[in-house]
């Protein structure tokens, strides 16, 4: 063992860094505080799909109902920010274990297909209920305070707290990973009869994993309620799911700093699109390029496909392979 | 004669009316090594399959220490000592070589769905990991990640992580095949070792191999138990001669 910390220490060291400077360094809190929600939920979508394989489609159904029932608990009931934290979180939960129940007997494409059916079910239910708002979705969520003590009205405040709790969500699923229950899970993973025939069940592992990804991704749809201060029907459309996905490769699949990574580079492209845009219009006298705002989707899918071909590992598995190629100073 | 640590009646798998496995008789006597010897596609892995409970039987019956297990699933056979390997090799690529064996040790210590924990809980079981290792020659790869380890040295691994259930009745599907002449010898004589107080049930195409430690064997072809009995038995039977070892070719691997 070395006395020096780790490469990958320093790159958490690093990046935790810059995330909390990074409001100083002109980055608006808000948009810091969306970045960090999304990275949340790409963090919780990859405790699924990096340690089992199973790729869900429905995990926008955690995001949108953990938010909603965090907003309807704030504007129906004044729920303290913690608790409706905790609604989300569980009302994540409760929904994961249920369509779990349902999609974990399957793998590959069915489980997908499955999961994405279920989930729709879930779209079209917070479409008919008068207590999502339909197509105006629930809007002016109170930010109110946190243990009666932090003012989450402001901006910097609510930006660390989601910080805060990012950061413990990741040590929470850094822990899942490297504990006996994950050692389990990438048996399982690897070679699913050889773990069966050492007298593990895998759907037990599978359905526990399942839900734990669920209850994290409803507090992500939580927070981002509470800190924009709004839900709408896009975060329980099936998008919201194909867009964890791609978060997720983008950042580097089966890395714990991938999704981050993914999520902070799309989320960023995707908000400076319209600048990005106007950019090239005025550079190369193209008007065209000025409507990029508006073309996010197509955007995403081109980026998407340049992943696909190009960096097939994502931008942390090609820079981790890069770090592994580099000889060896030391033994 | 002490009674069958398993025994089976009648057993029988079709897949979509081709029967892979044709209305077996099996006593596989406690702390014997019995070897299930036949040509390809004669059903061996089929009934190794069945004896574990990976798939249905058509019809027949298993008894396992004198208990019916035809309707207990996978894990549960696994878990009262029933252990198998696998025809292809089966380790834990992801995992490293001291891990894959800690596996198959950490269910006993119940913490295997504890997901709030370090996985140093573990470091308990290292000892006793070791050891086996030790006894398959992998003590000095402990820390190798086990998908980049040479063919033999996974079968081996395999092996050393089927012993950590402290199996009553361990069945090897193979375990010697596609290996170098040494690590032939070397797991030969690793099963001939590791099979005091147990019963072993391997499925073994090297003739050598199954005179040498084999006690009993049995015989399978097209899915049926053409002869069983000590290796001078069978060798004799002139069904035997004439469908599997070929009129006199003793000493080569029949396949
Ligand atoms: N899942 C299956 N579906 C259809 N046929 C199968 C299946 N598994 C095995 N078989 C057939 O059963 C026969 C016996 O196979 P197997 O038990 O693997 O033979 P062995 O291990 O003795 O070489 C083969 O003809 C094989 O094709
Ligand atoms: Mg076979």
């Amino acid at each position: 063992m070395s006395a020096f910390p780790s490469l990958r220490t320093c790159g958490y060291a690093m990046l935790l860094f810059a995330l909390v400077v990074a409001p100083w360094a002109g980055l608006y809190p808000v948009l810091g505080t969306k970045l960090l929600c999304y990275a949340l939920f790409a963090c919780a979508f990859h405790l699924l799909l990096g340690y089992t394989g199973l790729a869900s489609l429905g995990h926008a159904a955690f995001l949108g109902v953990g938010g909603y029932v965090a907003g309807y608990g704030v504007k129906m009931w004044q729920l303290s920010p913690e608790l409706a934290l905790l609604a989300g979180l569980g009302s994540g939960a409760l929904l994961g274990v249920v369509m779990g129940f349902i999609s974990i007997r399957r793998s590959g494409i069915y489980f997908t297909m499955i999961t994405l059916a279920l989930a729709q079910m879930v779209y079209f239910l917070c479409v008919q209920l008068p207590q999502t708002g339909g197509e105006d979705g629930l809007q002016g969520i109170d930010r109110g305070r946190l243990f009666g003590l932090l003012d989450l009205h402001d901006d910097l405040t609510m930006y660390y707290t989601v910080l805060v709790i990012s950061v413990a969500a990741f040590l929470f699923i850094a822990r899942v990973v490297y504990s006996p229950f994950g050692q389990a899970l990438q048996a399982i993973k690897d070679n699913e009869p050889r773990a069966v025939s050492l007298g593990y069940h895998p759907n037990h592992y599978k359905l526990i994993v399942f839900t734990l990804s669920a209850a994290l991704t409803g507090l992500a749809g939580a927070l981002k309620a509470i800190s924009l201060g709004f839900v709408t029907l896009s975060d329980v459309h099936w998008m919201t799911s194909g867009h964890a996905l791609l978060m997720t490769l983008v950042g580097g699949l089966g890395t714990l700093s991938g999704p981050v990574v993914g999520a902070l580079a799309l989320v960023t492209l995707e908000n400076k699109m319209g600048a990005l845009g106007a950019g090239l219009a005025s550079l190369t006298g193209f008007a065209w390029f000025s409507t990029l705002g508006e073309s996010v989707m197509m955007i995403m899918g081109i980026v998407f496909v340049l992943c696909v071909l190009t960096f097939r590992r994502g931008i942390m598995g090609e820079l981790l392979s890069l770090s592994r190629h580099r000889p060896r100073k030391t033994a | 004669m002490s009674a069958p640590v398993l025994e089976t009646r009648g057993l029988r798998k079709s897949f979509k009316g081709f029967t892979a496995v044709d209305g077996v008789d099996l006593a596989v006597q406690s702390g014997h090594i019995h070897a299930l010897i036949g040509p390809n596609g004669a059903g061996k892995t089929t009934l190794f399959n069945l004896l574990t409970r990976f798939i249905e039987p058509s019809a027949g019956e298993i008894h396992f220490n004198g208990e019916p297990v035809s309707n207990l699933p996978a894990k549960a056979v696994a878990r009262r000592g029933m252990v198998r390997s696998f025809q292809i090799s089966a380790v834990f690529g992801g995992l490293s070589v001291l891990d894959n064996v800690r596996l198959a040790l950490q269910r006993k210590l119940g913490v295997s769905f504890h997901f709030w924990r370090s996985a140093r809980v573990l470091d308990r079981l290292n000892e006793e990991a070791l050891t086996l290792l030790d006894q398959v020659g992998l003590a000095t790869l402990a820390d190798e990640a086990a998908g980049a380890l040479p063919y033999g040295r996974k079968r081996a691994l395999e092996l050393a992580t089927t012993l950590a259930m402290d199996p009553v009745l361990m069945l090897l599907d193979e375990p010697t095949q596609g290996m170098g002449y040494e690590d032939v010898e070397r797991v030969t004589s690793l099963i001939k070792t590791v099979s005091a107080g147990r019963t072993v049930l391997m499925v073994e195409h090297n003739m050598k191999v199954v005179a040498s430690i084999a006690d009993t064997l049995t015989v399978l072809q097209r899915g049926r138990v053409i002869a069983s009995g000590d290796y001078h038995q069978v060798s004799r039977n002139e069904e035997v001669t004439r469908a599997y070892l070929g009129g006199g070719r003793q000493g080569g691997a029949a396949a």
